[in-house]
C-alpha cells in the first residue's frame, strides 16, 4: 500500500487477494471493507530496487547486458550467448526455474527486440518468439503492453485503438505529430523492426575466464585452485595478445544468489598467474568480513580490465629492471592489503603552498611528470620542516610588535621560550583556488631554550587583512 | 702457489670491473662522524636491525637522524617507511619538501601508511624480502604489545636473510630487551647562538647497545649539503649532561640511569 493522491491506495496484491475482487489502486478503505482480515504492509520502492538490483547481478552470470527495467522487470540481452546455456528455451525456462525456487513469482519470454520481449512477458509467458515473427505475435496484446506514460494510453483507448496492431496500421507521420518520435520509437522496437541495445550493467571485461560448479563448493583450498587455474587459462590469453591487466576482478555467484567481487590492481600491467594468485591471496587474508561461501559457490569467474601492452616478464639480466620489478610487485602486494591509499609515493607538485608542496599519491598510480623537485640551496639550514602537522594547530604566541616573531608561545599545553627567531617568510595563499580570499602567511623558524626548532605562522598580515591575527604551528624541525 | 694466487686476483679484478656489487654487501656504512664511526667498527651494518628510540618532544630530531641513516645505507635505492597513523597525526607528517631540505631525495621514498602496530609489523615481514629495497623505517608510536622479544628476533632474522637494513624508530616508549643490532637514544640539542646561519639538524645521539662494540655518546650535526652525519663543534645541548663514558656493552637501563641523575644534578 502507498500513499497516492491522499488516499492509502493498494500497489501490489498477491494471488488470493486478486481472487477476492480487489484491485490495484483500490483506497486501502474500501479494501479494507470488502476485506477485513487483509494483511497490509507499506510499499518500500527502495528495497524493491535494490532487490531488482540484486536479481540483476545475478543474472550477470548469463550476460553481462542487463538493464533494469523498474519496478519489476529485468531485460537481457543474450544474443549469441545461448548456445552456451543449451539453446533459448533451456536458457529461458533455467532462468524461470531458478527464480521461482528462490520464491519469485516471475513471468518471461524471448524475442528478438526488448520490447518485444517484455510485451509478451506480459501475455505470454514462456514464449520464444520466432525470429521475424514479433510484429505477428505483438499485433493482438492490448496497448497497454508497450508500457507508454498513462496519458498516451488513455489517449489511443479514446481514439478507439486498443491493440499493438490497430497502432501499428496508422501511419507513422499521424502518430510522430500526435504523440513524438520517441513513442513511435518504442512502437517499432515492439514490432521488431528495430532495437534500442541494452548497455552492460557493469563495464565490460577485456578478458573474462569461469568455471561452473555443478556441486557448489564452499572450502577455501578448492576456492584458491580455482583462482590459480582460471589465473592460468587468463595468463594464456593475456599472452596470446602480448597484453597484461592491470585490473582483476574475481566474482563468486552464490549458489542462492548473492555475488561478491573481489577486485585487486596493479601499477603495472601483469599477466603473470603467480602474481594474480598471490594479490589475491593478500586480498583474501585482509578482507574484514571473509568471503561468505553460504551453500557454496557455483560459478566463480575471473576477469582481467585494463588491460595494456605487457612485455614478457623472464628474469633479466639487467639487475636494474629487476630490482624495478621486484618493488611494483612488493607495492601491489602493499596495495592489495592495505588499499591504494595506503601505500604512498611522493610526486612533485609545482605549487608554494607547504602543505600541498609535495604530494602523497597512491604508489600504484605514480607517473613521470615534467614537474621536478626544487632545487635545495646550499649551506643553508633547512628551510622547511621534516615532520608537517596535517592540520595546523592554533598556539597561543606573545610577540612584542605584531609583525615579528613571538617570545613566547604556547603548544599543547606547554609554554615555550623563544630563543633565535628567523623570518618572516611570506608565502601567499593561492588566491585563484578560493572564492574567499585566504588570509597571507608570514612563517617564521623558532628555537626554544630545549633546543627544538618549530615552524610557526601568522595567518593574516595584521591590520591590512585581520584585525588580531592568529598563530598556528605548522611544522618541527630536526 | 704463485700461479693461484695471481689467478685468483686477476679473477677478482675481472669481477669489480664487471660492476658485480653483491661482493661488497656487508661493508659497513660509515655515517661520517668519525667517533661515532670508531666505534661502530667502520660503520653501521648492513642487513640488521637498528633501533632509535626518540626522547621527549626530540621526535622530528630522532625522525631526521633515522632518515639520515636510512639514506647512508639506500644510497640511491628505495627507502620504505612504514608509518602508524597515530604517529603522523601526533608527531606529524612525513614532508617531501623536508626531506628534500636533507638533501634525500623524496621520489626515493616510498610510504606505507598502516592502522594498527600489528598491521605495521606485518608489512614489515612482507617488505623485508624485497631485496631491492635499500632500506626500510618502521615508525611506531607509543609501547604496542606486538613488540616484544620474539618480534624484535624475528624481524633480526629476516633482516639477515635478505640482507635489507632495518630501522626501528619509537616514539614515546622506553627501551625494552631486543636483540637489534644498535640502539640509539636521541635528544634535542641547541643551535649556537652565535652563529648566522642557525638551524641545521643538530642533535644529541647516544648510541646505548652495541652487540659488536662499545657504546658512546656524540652530538651530530647532519650535513645537508653533502649527505653525512659530522660531529658537531662543541655545542652544549641545553640541559648540560654528563656524558655517559665509553663503557662496555652495559646493559641499556645503566646508561639512562645515569642520564636520568645526570638530569636531575644539571
Amino acid at each position: 500500500m502507498a500513499k497516492e493522491k491522499n488516499a492509502l491506495r493498494l500497489s501490489a496484491l498477491d494471488r488470493k487477494a486478486t481472487a477476492q475482487g480487489l484491485t490495484i489502486g483500490q483506497p486501502l478503505a474500501n479494501a479494507r471493507a470488502m476485506l477485513p482480515e487483509l494483511k497490509v504492509m507499506a510499499a518500500n520502492d527502495g528495497a524493491d530496487r535494490k532487490l531488482l538490483e540484486r536479481i540483476a547481478d545475478w543474472c550477470d552470470r548469463f550476460t553481462p547486458f542487463v538493464a533494469l527495467d523498474p519496478p519489476r522487470a529485468l531485460l537481457l540481452d543474450v544474443t549469441g550467448a545461448t548456445h552456451l546455456f543449451g539453446g533459448e528455451k533451456t536458457l529461458l525456462d533455467h532462468i524461470l526455474a531458478a527464480l521461482r525456487m528462490q520464491g519469485f513469482a516471475v513471468r518471461g519470454a524471448l524475442a528478438g527486440t526488448a520490447m518485444a520481449a517484455r510485451a509478451c512477458a506480459r501475455h505470454r509467458d514462456g514464449l520464444i518468439v520466432p525470429p521475424g515473427d514479433e510484429m505477428k505475435i505483438t499485433a493482438p496484446f492490448p496497448i497497454e503492453a508497450l508500457f507508454l506514460d498513462p496519458v498516451t494510453t488513455h489517449a489511443f483507448r479514446r481514439a478507439g485503438l486498443k491493440t499493438i496492431g490497430q497502432v501499428a496500421h496508422r501511419d507513422r507521420r499521424e502518430l510522430t505529430a500526435r504523440f513524438g518520435s520517441a513513442m513511435v520509437f518504442t512502437l517499432e522496437t515492439a514490432l521488431g523492426k528495430t532495437e534500442r541495445p541494452i548497455s552492460p550493467r557493469i563495464p565490460l571485461p577485456d578478458y573474462s575466464a569461469e568455471r561452473n560448479f555443478p556441486d557448489p563448493v564452499a572450502t577455501e583450498e578448492v576456492i584458491r585452485a580455482t583462482l590459480v587455474s582460471l589465473a592460468d587459462t587468463l595468463g594464456e590469453a593475456l599472452e596470446e595478445r602480448g597484453e597484461g591487466a592491470r585490473r582483476l576482478e574475481a566474482a563468486f555467484f552464490r549458489a542462492d544468489g548473492a555475488v561478491m567481487r573481489i577486485v585487486v590492481e596493479t601499477g603495472s600491467p601483469t599477466r603473470e598467474p603467480a602474481v594474480i594468485e598471490r594479490l589475491f591471496r593478500e586480498k583474501l587474508d585482509a578482507l574484514a568480513d571473509p568471503l561468505d561461501p553460504g551453500f557454496g559457490f557455483d560459478l566463480i569467474r575471473l576477469s582481467a580490465s585494463r588491460t595494456q601492452r605487457c612485455e614478457s616478464a623472464l628474469a633479466d639480466f639487467n639487475a636494474d629492471l629487476n630490482a624495478e620489478r621486484e618493488i611494483r610487485f612488493l607495492v601491489d602486494r602493499l596495495s592489495a592489503r592495505f588499499g591504494a591509499h595506503r601505500v604512498l609515493a611522493f610526486q612533485p607538485n609545482g605549487t608554494h603552498i607547504p602543505e600541498a608542496a609535495g604530494l602523497a599519491v597512491p604508489a600504484q598510480e605514480v607517473r613521470n611528470t615534467k614537474v621536478t623537485w626544487e632545487i635545495r640551496r646550499k649551506e643553508e639550514a633547512p628551510r622547511r620542516p621534516l615532520r608537517l602537522l596535517a592540520k595546523p594547530e592554533e598556539i597561543n604566541a606573545i610577540a612584542a610588535v605584531p609583525a615579528a616573531a613571538p617570545r613566547r608561545f604556547r603548544w599543547r599545553r606547554a609554554w615555550h621560550d623563544v630563543v633565535l627567531a628567523e623570518g618572516p617568510e611570506r608565502i601567499a595563499m593561492e588566491w585563484w583556488r578560493h572564492v574567499t580570499p585566504q588570509p597571507t602567511r608570514d612563517y617564521f623558524r623558532v628555537e626554544d631554550t630545549n633546543g627544538n626548532r618549530f615552524w610557526l605562522y601568522r595567518d593574516g598580515l595584521y591590520a591590512r587583512e585581520v584585525e588580531t591575527p592568529r598563530w598556528y604551528l605548522h611544522g618541527v624541525f630536526a | 702457489m704463485g700461479g693461484t694466487a695471481e689467478k685468483l686476483a686477476s679473477l677478482r679484478a675481472t669481477l669489480a670491473t664487471a660492476g658485480l656489487e653483491t661482493l661488497v654487501t656487508h661493508a659497513r656504512v660509515p655515517l661520517g662522524c668519525k667517533p661515532a664511526d670508531a666505534v661502530l667498527k667502520g660503520g653501521l651494518e648492513r642487513g640488521a636491525l637498528h633501533e632509535v628510540y626518540a626522547a621527549t618532544n626530540a621526535e622530528s630530531a630522532a625522525t631526521a637522524f633515522t632518515a639520515g641513516l636510512a639514506s647512508r645505507v639506500a644510497g640511491k635505492k628505495k627507502i620504505l617507511w612504514i608509518r602508524q597513523d597515530f604517529s603522523a597525526v601526533e608527531f606529524g607528517e612525513l614532508s617531501a619538501t623536508g626531506f628534500l631540505e636533507l638533501s634525500i631525495d623524496p621520489s626515493q621514498i616510498l610510504l606505507v601508511c598502516t592502522a594498527h602496530a600489528d598491521d605495521a609489523i606485518k608489512a614489515a615481514s612482507d617488505v623485508l624480502t624485497c631485496a631491492a629495497l635499500g632500506a626500510i623505517v618502521i615508525e611506531i608510536p607509543g609501547e604496542p604489545k606486538i613488540l616484544d622479544l620474539v618480534t624484535s628476533r624475528r624481524l633480526t632474522l629476516a633482516c639477515a636473510q635478505k640482507n635489507v637494513t632495518a630501522f626501528l624508530l619509537r616514539f614515546a616508549a622506553k627501551p625494552e630487551a631486543s636483540t637489534a643490532e644498535t640502539r640509539w637514544l636521541i635528544r634535542a640539542a641547541a643551535s649556537s647562538k652565535e652563529e648566522e646561519n642557525w638551524g641545521q639538524p643538530v642533535f644529541e645521539t647516544e648510541l646505548v647497545r652495541n652487540r659488536h662494540g662499545r657504546t658512546g655518546h656524540w652530538v651530530m650535526e647532519w650535513n645537508c649539503d653533502e649527505g653525512l652525519f659530522r660531529e658537531s663543534d662543541g655545542r652544549q645541548p641545553a640541559h648540560h649532561r654528563a656524558v655517559v663514558s665509553a663503557s662496555g656493552d652495559g646493559p641499556a637501563t645503566t646508561a639512562l640511569e645515569s642520564a636520568g641523575r645526570a638530569h636531575a644534578v644539571g
